[in-house]
């Protein structure tokens, strides 16, 4: 197995007994990328130079015997929504595709602290709007797995590049979905923590109550290593939460003995792919097999989850992109242009992609006024009623297991025509944006070929509880094999 | 036709807090452009704000002194439109939930009476950028460019209520407006400096015939740089609106600019022109919790408000009220005048040497209170110098003359001037003699028990020594020499 293939955890071992260097993952990542990037195209800036300098300074820290952070020397992909000073961060956009930021994201100046070694800024949906990485400026990611396939999104770069081989970490961030669906169509792990935990400070804002940064990594202990780094209170974001800060190492191996795992039957109902569903039941017995109590438990109001997540979601878009006007950065229109109004509609009209002006339009119209009470408000209490759900049922059990998404991975192209389509992807996964709570994406295997995502929820702040689950199935599954 | 006049303002004032609203920028006026900014002001993507809590303070403040209910939850809001000054796209502000509700502010009315104006709400908000044009209007140049420094800066939008006692004419108008600036001052949250654009206003007028029950349309005013502009454009929209109604045409709801130059209100835009401002609760700053102890705390830091400071002036310190009318008008005044009644025991003088002398002296070389030189301390020794008896009123001001020149204490110039009383009653006896002997018509007039002249005696001793005869000692030998009796006065 090549460097570049192995996890995160593997690696910090063989680097804490000298055994390679990080000179040699970050080569070896190189490497890969120079094989793959021009097919798979998870990568919209690569940092191959500053990685060097970087793995040698990790590799100076191992040789002066210095207490290091475990992500000393491991590489990290970072999604190109998170601000990097000095490092052009696009956001997947034309608006942006010159923007070099002045700061640099808090998630990210942790994981630098820490020692990790940037590899690039990875692709992604144009401002996270998509979920296929399809509507990105700088063209589709494709799927590690097999080309032909999307590879979910809006984090699509990042899961492709940890299922690649073209980074050992990454961070991506979930709006709606955006770390768990590309994790779960690549076949990786990742976990979109309880909103407040890690620091939004830095992240491009597409919603900002629904955004939050996570994780990505082959195993759930890669993530749960990544996330210890990047969580915690930062007094810049107001949003931010002031809670105790977990080992999430901690209880991994805790098993998963006498758990109570709920699985809400709203979720699994016409419209998922059948394929998909045998295999997350499959996934259920593993559990129900190893000691877990698997619980019925219903949620209700989720038919409206959808519906308010995108009211909600492009109403907040519609306010957050307003600041791309062609005064400040980024972009702005050639154009012989006479006066300011002029300016500001050729600029956002040449600027943004389709997806994007979409959902600009989308949600002006649902906070206008006349329409606001009709469609903001009631999306609202929408919200407000799906997490009464999720409270009553966290009642009764410690996590819940769902599917990630309805369908297998669909083709690159496939949905493009039809956005409804594309909104319908994110069924199972919206709901947590909606009520702030933790989820993650572990594999539970692949049909023909392609991989199935498991999606497992826990409580507010209990992310601890998903992340022992998670790898509680991984390390079932990789015994069975 | 007589009308019922209803004016009601909206005013915007800039507070003085050392950092920016949301970031930790300084409030910097005279800087250069974007000198005084940073990722979250210019709304960089990603940056976000987090609110400064010493201008929740001021906003509960200007509550507290307008008579307001402080909400104890409280909410920031996106008012979205575009704008090159203003860098998100929005301006945080509020809507619903502002920090105060349903205060009033009292002012004399125009009938002599107590006149209790509501205040709708006090919000907080952020000041949007400033843009230089390259030249005079944005019509006529070629470009305009965008200074940062002012975005973000704290503003409190206190708006009145057209419904509960608004404003009633012109006059009235003027008086609220010095009034709430005068409050504003007092409760050390604004300068309040128009020229620098930290009291801003915007006037809504409407008429109706007296006695009619419908209010009728209003319009709203704004571009007004001054007191003196707002009380024309008030004058000019009284005067359109009337014709209009006189002859049977309807007044508009619209908002209109006032023109400095030809003193007239223009149309801006009309009501169906409205912008959308799209408010929604801003998902970047969590709901503000104002727990008790924080508004105790306030509470307990709210300073004498202008009407309790002119009772206390005449009543704790005796003066006239036409002076503590004249001291209370500005805080800074009236503070120095109480740091200087520490020390004196005339206060009737200090107060009087205060309101003419020294306010002569600040307005001939155009200071400010706290540009003054003297120290209080000085200022109350020379009024006990004058008080008693060791010092001429008119060597006082000589010697207040010098303190506000050089800011040195008057023990020091005395001294240095040589302008210490004559304290020789020798010396004073032989003068006041030669006096004597100048002018007998007014001695033998004395003499005769008309007492007017001797002031002009005690005038001549003092022309002899240039002023440095205690008048009081010469009335007193005068006495003794010319009625052979004691001094009455």
């Amino acid at each position: 197995m090549e460097l570049c293939d192995r996890s995160a955890c593997d690696l910090v071992g063989m680097l804490k007994k000298r055994e390679i260097s990080s000179r040699e993952i970050t080569e070896s990542v190189f490497k890969r990328i120079d094989e793959k990037e021009d097919t798979i195209n998870a990568y919209i800036t690569t940092t191959r130079e500053t990685a060097l300098k970087q793995a040698d300074l990790a590799d100076k820290k191992f040789r002066n015997g210095k207490r290091t952070s475990l992500l000393n020397g491991i590489p990290i992909a970072i999604k190109d929504i998170l601000c990097t000073q000095g490092i052009r961060t696009t956001c997947g956009s034309n608006i942006l595709t010159n923007f070099i930021p002045t700061y640099t994201a808090t998630a990210v100046k942790k994981v630098l602290q820490a020692g990790a070694v940037l590899i690039g800024k990875t692709n992604m949906d144009e401002f996270a709007m998509g979920s296929s990485t399809e509507n990105s400026a700088f063209g589709p990611t494709r799927n590690p797995v097999n080309i032909e396939h999307v590879p979910g999104g809006s984090s699509g770069g990042s899961a492709a590049a940890v299922s690649g081989g073209e980074t050992i970490l990454a961070i991506g961030t979930d709006t709606g979905g955006s770390i768990r669906l590309p994790s779960a169509y690549c076949g990786v792990a990742g976990i979109k923590p309880t909103y407040g935990r890690v620091s939004r400070y830095g992240l491009i804002a597409y919603a900002s109550s629904l955004d939050q940064i996570g994780a990505l990594g082959r195993t759930t202990e890669d993530c749960a290593m990544l996330l210890n780094v990047i969580c915690g209170h930062d007094s810049l974001d107001s949003t931010s939460a002031q809670v105790k800060k977990p080992d999430f190492r901690r209880f991994l191996n805790k098993g998963i003995k006498g758990l109570k795992v709920g699985l809400p039957r709203e979720y699994f109902v016409e419209g998922i792919d059948t394929r998909v569903e045998d295999q997350i039941m499959k996934a259920v017995k593993v559990l129900g097999k190893n000691g877990a109590d698997i619980v019925d438990i219903s949620l209700p109001h989720t038919k409206y989850a959808i519906s308010a997540y995108y009211l909600i979601a492009t109403a907040e878009a519609s306010s957050n992109l307003a600041r791309y006007d062609g005064v400040k950065y980024g972009f702005r229109s050639n154009q012989d242009i006479p006066d300011s109004v002029r300016m500001y509609e050729e600029t956002r009209s040449e600027g943004f992609g389709k997806e994007v002006k979409r959902r600009i339009m989308l949600g002006t119209y649902a906070l206008s006024a006349g329409y606001y009470d009709a469609y903001y408000l009631k999306a609202q209490k929408a919200r407000a009623l799906i997490k009464d759900d999720f409270d009553k049922a966290f009642e009764k059990v410690d996590c819940m297991i769902t599917p990630v998404s309805p369908c297998l991975p669909f083709k690159l192209g496939e949905k493009m025509a039809d956005p409804l389509q594309m909104y319908l992807v994110d069924i199972y996964t919206v709901s947590l944006n909606l009520t702030g709570l933790p989820g993650m994406s572990v594999n539970c295997g692949t049909v023909d070929g392609l991989p199935v995502g498991l999606q497992i929820i826990g409580k507010a702040f209990d992310e601890e509880m998903v992340l022992r689950v998670g790898n509680t199935y991984e390390k079932i599954v990789e015994e069975d094999v | 036709m007589d009308y019922d006049i209803i004016i009601c303002f909206e005013t915007h004032v800039e507070l003085k807090t050392e950092t920016k609203l949301f970031c930790d920028c300084p409030v910097k006026y005279e800087a250069p452009p974007n000198s005084q900014i940073c990722p979250v002001c210019t709304g960089q993507p990603g940056a976000l704000p987090v609110l400064n809590k010493k201008a929740v303070e001021y906003a509960i403040r200007a509550g507290l002194a307008l008579n307001c209910t402080i909400n104890r939850e409280s909410r920031f809001a996106r008012k979205n439109y575009f704008y090159p000054d203003l860098p998100k796209g929005y301006q945080i502000s509020q809507f619903e939930k502002p920090f105060c509700e349903d205060g009033y502010l009292e002012i004399t009315g125009d009938d002599g009476k107590p006149y209790v104006v509501g205040i709708k709400r006090i919000h907080l908000e952020e000041d949007a950028g400033k843009l230089v044009h390259s030249s005079g209007s944005l019509e006529a140049s070629e470009y305009s460019l965008v200074d940062y420094n002012r975005s973000s800066v704290p503003l409190l939008e206190i708006v009145a209520d057209h419904e509960r006692n608004p404003l009633r004419s012109v006059k009235e108008a003027r008086i609220y407006l010095d009034k709430l600036k005068q409050i504003m001052k007092y409760i050390e949250i604004s300068d309040c400096m128009l020229e620098k654009g930290q009291f801003r206003c915007d006037v809504n007028i409407s008429i109706r015939p007296k006695g009619s029950k419908n209010l009728g349309n209003r319009a709203e005013i704004k571009n007004m740089a001054s007191f003196k502009f707002i009380t024309e454009a008030l004058e000019y929209e009284i005067k359109r609106q009337s014709e209009l109604i006189e002859s049977g045409r309807r007044v508009s709801q619209e908002t209109r600019l006032f023109d400095e130059e030809k003193k007239i209100t223009r149309p801006m835009r009309s009501k169906e022109d409205a912008p959308d401002y799209r408010y929604f609760p801003d998902p970047d700053l969590i709901e503000v919790e104002i727990d008790r102890e924080f508004l105790q705390g306030i509470e307990d830091s709210v300073p004498e408000l202008p009407d309790q400071k002119l009772d206390h002036l005449i009543k704790n310190f005796g003066i006239p009220r036409h002076d503590a009318i004249i001291l209370m008008k500005e805080k800074k005044i009236s503070d120095f005048f109480e740091k200087c009644a520490l020390h004196c025991n005339d206060r009737r003088k200090l107060s009087h040497w205060i309101t003419k002398d020294l306010f002569k002296l600040l307005n001939d070389s155009s200071l400010t209170i706290d540009e003054c030189p003297i120290r209080p301390k000085d200022f109350s020794q020379l009024i006990n110098l004058a008080d008693r008896g060791d010092i001429t009123d008119s060597i006082g001001r000589t010697v207040l003359y010098e303190m506000f020149r050089t800011g040195k204490n008057p023990e020091t110039i005395i001294e240095a001037k040589g302008l210490k009383p004559i304290q020789d009653v020798d010396l004073l006896d032989k003068i006041l003699d030669e006096v004597i002997g100048e002018n007998p018509d007014a001695v033998s007039n004395i003499k005769q028990g008309i007492t007017k002249p001797i002031d002009f005696l005690v005038g001549q001793v003092m022309k002899k020594t240039r002023g440095k005869a205690p008048a009081k000692k010469v009335r007193e030998l005068v006495h003794k020499k010319l009625l052979k009796g004691p001094t009455q006065s």
